[in-house]
């Protein structure tokens, strides 16, 4: 107690008894992390932030939202009306769900670019697969409560694809509406459920980052950690770096924000929800898009569905498909088998990485246009690569791509670079560390 | 490692204790960081107070024509109960008769009733909110002839001001204007 390392007697005399200053401690300031992270390593925690702003923007909106058919529209018109800060309120949660999937969706392609998902971070990645599922289903939820146009047929479609289940799928509709279509019932229990998977999505948030300090973070090299010399702590050197990136994404947000608020939504959910008349071109938020165009891929005539076709409907097909698409991203660790983790000593797949980012623009491109041709041709080839780079090109190139040489350690590249006089003064301090 | 620079840093400006450059900055980055954060939490701290459309429904019109003499209406306004008193002269002589001595919360009637007959205040105990019994017919009225708190026993007089029981003030007269004689804005 009297040796305790907090020289405040108040902080000493809590952590003697509830050690979080030595949580803290030990998690943010010691926590030794590799030296050469980038600026690709700003994006989870950003992505922790923007959790942290939904929500407390999403309890603000809360408290003015009514959950009903009747009211719905006009509460979400007063918010932005006539509530105090309502239209910034309510204008940060709606492009905070578009900057949430932007920073997640890099966040995911610098872990498969840097091979971060390698042993022994299997189970990090998986809950972050996790967590983007349940981000999707929070997003989704979170589009039909204001019960526009695009809120109700969204919800329709949506809800839809579990009829293409055999059997009980029309059942289970039915028991997701609590209806015979999309109405006040379901609207009651999609906001109950948008209330409450984000503080679901903070517990498994909780997870991630005690597997991510298991064994410390992944780095651009892709090597462990050999030594101290290998490592800073968190605090201050990565805490500043994350804080002049969260600097940088504010002035981009706020930027949608407050001059085109509205530049990634779609006009017809300004139109309250009419559940006769269904908008002539309906379109998911943009981050659903390529998961969109891979379900519409799969039709009567199209030539990746001949395969299963005798097994399964199209329609079926292209519900199970787009599930897939996440799906396979859990076994992604077992798929690239390849011992080298970072793409900068993978010559081939790098260049596949690239193909699958330029892959899934197209699939989202495809998911705006509408379902005619030429569009559903190349979605149809899109989708048909996606899959093949899961299932086929990375397992083939464990076997089959030559590796550049790794250097020994993170400290190897930066000692020996540079050269001169200058490199071996800065090496000094860290060989007494 | 970062202490040795620091103390590298600091020797070279010749400041072992006292301010440094350092300091400032940290400093200065600390108030513009809490200046930021002030900033963005104001607007969700404002969000709670009334909408422009909750203060744009916060006066009420009430039609006096049907009002009879002596008799009490309650009307909502704000959410809240108001009475309006049509008074018989008898009230108000006894109202104005009353020593400011005698008051736990002096006030005048004059000051209290912009025209005599009609006596308009807020219907909310001052002790600790309940609605003061004696504005429907058969209502307990107090001692003094105007209303009586059932909560904790408080009675008011035919101006509404304390005159026994918990309460410290009178009942408080909102902001009127007589339209015309027949017609009051509240609020």
């Amino acid at each position: 107690m009297s040796d305790s390392k907090f020289k405040n007697p108040i902080v000493a005399w809590i952590d003697y008894r509830l050690p979080v200053f030595s949580f803290m401690e030990h998690e943010l300031h010691e926590y030794p992390t590799p030296k050469n992270l980038n600026y690709w390593w700003n994006f989870g925690s950003l992505a922790g932030i923007i959790l942290v702003i939904m929500i407390v923007t999403g309890i603000v909106l809360a408290m003015h939202y009514t959950a009903h058919t009747a009211f719905a529209f006009d509460s979400v018109e007063r918010i932005m009306r006539d509530v105090n800060y309502g239209w910034l309120i309510r204008y940060v949660h709606m492009n905070g769900a578009s900057a949430f999937f932007i920073v997640v969706f890099i966040h995911i392609f610098r872990g498969m670019y840097f091979g971060s998902y390698k042993s022994p971070r299997e189970i990090l990645w998986i809950l972050g697969v996790v967590i983007m599922l349940i981000m999707m289903a929070t997003a989704f939820l979170g589009y039909v409560l204001p019960w526009g146009q695009m809120s109700f047929w969204g919800a329709t479609v949506i809800t839809n694809l579990f009829s293409a289940i055999p059997i009980v799928g029309d059942s289970i509709v039915t028991l997701l509406w609590g209806g015979f279509s999309v109405d006040n019932p379901t609207l009651n229990r999609f906001f109950s459920l948008h209330y409450l998977l984000p503080f679901v999505l903070v517990g498994i948030v909780v997870l991630h980052i005690v597997a991510l300090h298991q064994h410390g973070s992944n780095n651009p090299i892709g090597i462990d950690t050999k030594s101290p010399q290998d490592t800073i702590p968190f605090h201050p050197y990565y805490t500043v770096k994350d804080l002049f990136g969260l600097g940088v994404f504010l002035v981009l947000f706020f930027g949608f924000v407050f001059f085109a608020p509205n530049y990634l939504g779609h006009p017809d959910n300004y139109i309250e929800a009419n559940p006769l008349v269904t908008p002539p071109h309906i379109v998911p938020e943009w981050y659903f898009l390529p998961f969109y165009a891979i379900l519409r891929s799969f039709t009567a005539d199209a030539l990746i569905y001949l395969p299963i076709s005798w097994l399964m409907s199209a329609k079926l097909a292209g519900v199970l498909a787009m599930f897939a698409s996440i799906m396979v991203l859990f076994i992604l660790p077992w798929l690239d088998h390849s011992p080298v983790r970072s793409a900068r000593f993978r010559p081939l797949y790098k260049q596949f990485f690239w193909l699958l980012v330029i892959d899934c623009i197209i699939l989202g491109i495809c998911g705006a246009k509408p379902a005619e041709a030429p569009w559903t041709y190349i979605a149809q080839a899109a989708t048909a690569y996606y899959f093949l780079h899961f299932i086929v090109i990375l397992p083939l190139l464990g076997f089959f791509e030559k590796t550049k040489p790794l250097p020994t350690s993170i400290s190897e590249p930066v000692l020996k670079g540079g050269g001169g006089a200058s490199s071996a003064a800065s090496a000094k301090p860290m060989e007494k560390a | 490692m970062a202490s040795s620079a620091d103390k590298a840093g600091d020797g070279a400006h010749g400041a072992e204790e006292g301010e440094t450059r350092r300091d400032f900055l940290m400093l200065a980055t600390g108030a513009f960081g809490a200046f930021g954060a002030a900033a963005a939490a104001w607007p969700l701290i404002d969000q709670m107070n009334p909408a422009a459309d909750t203060l744009a429904s916060s006066s009420t019109e009430v039609n006096l024509e049907p009002i009879k003499p002596g008799q009490r209406v309650l009307i909502k306004w704000r959410g809240k109960p108001v009475f309006i008193v049509r008074r018989t002269k008898a009230q108000i002589d006894e109202a104005r008769a009353v020593k400011l001595a005698d008051l736990v919360d002096p006030e005048t009637d004059e000051a209290r009733a912009k025209k005599a007959e009609w006596l308009i205040i807020v219907g909310v105990c001052t002790h600790l909110g309940c609605i003061p019994a004696g504005t429907k017919e058969g209502e307990l009225k107090g001692e003094f002839g105007g209303w009586f708190c059932p909560c904790h026993g408080s009675h008011y007089d035919t101006s509404g001001r304390i005159r026994k029981g918990p309460a410290p003030k009178n009942l408080p007269v909102p902001a009127y204007e007589f339209l015309s004689d027949k017609l009051v804005k509240i609020g």
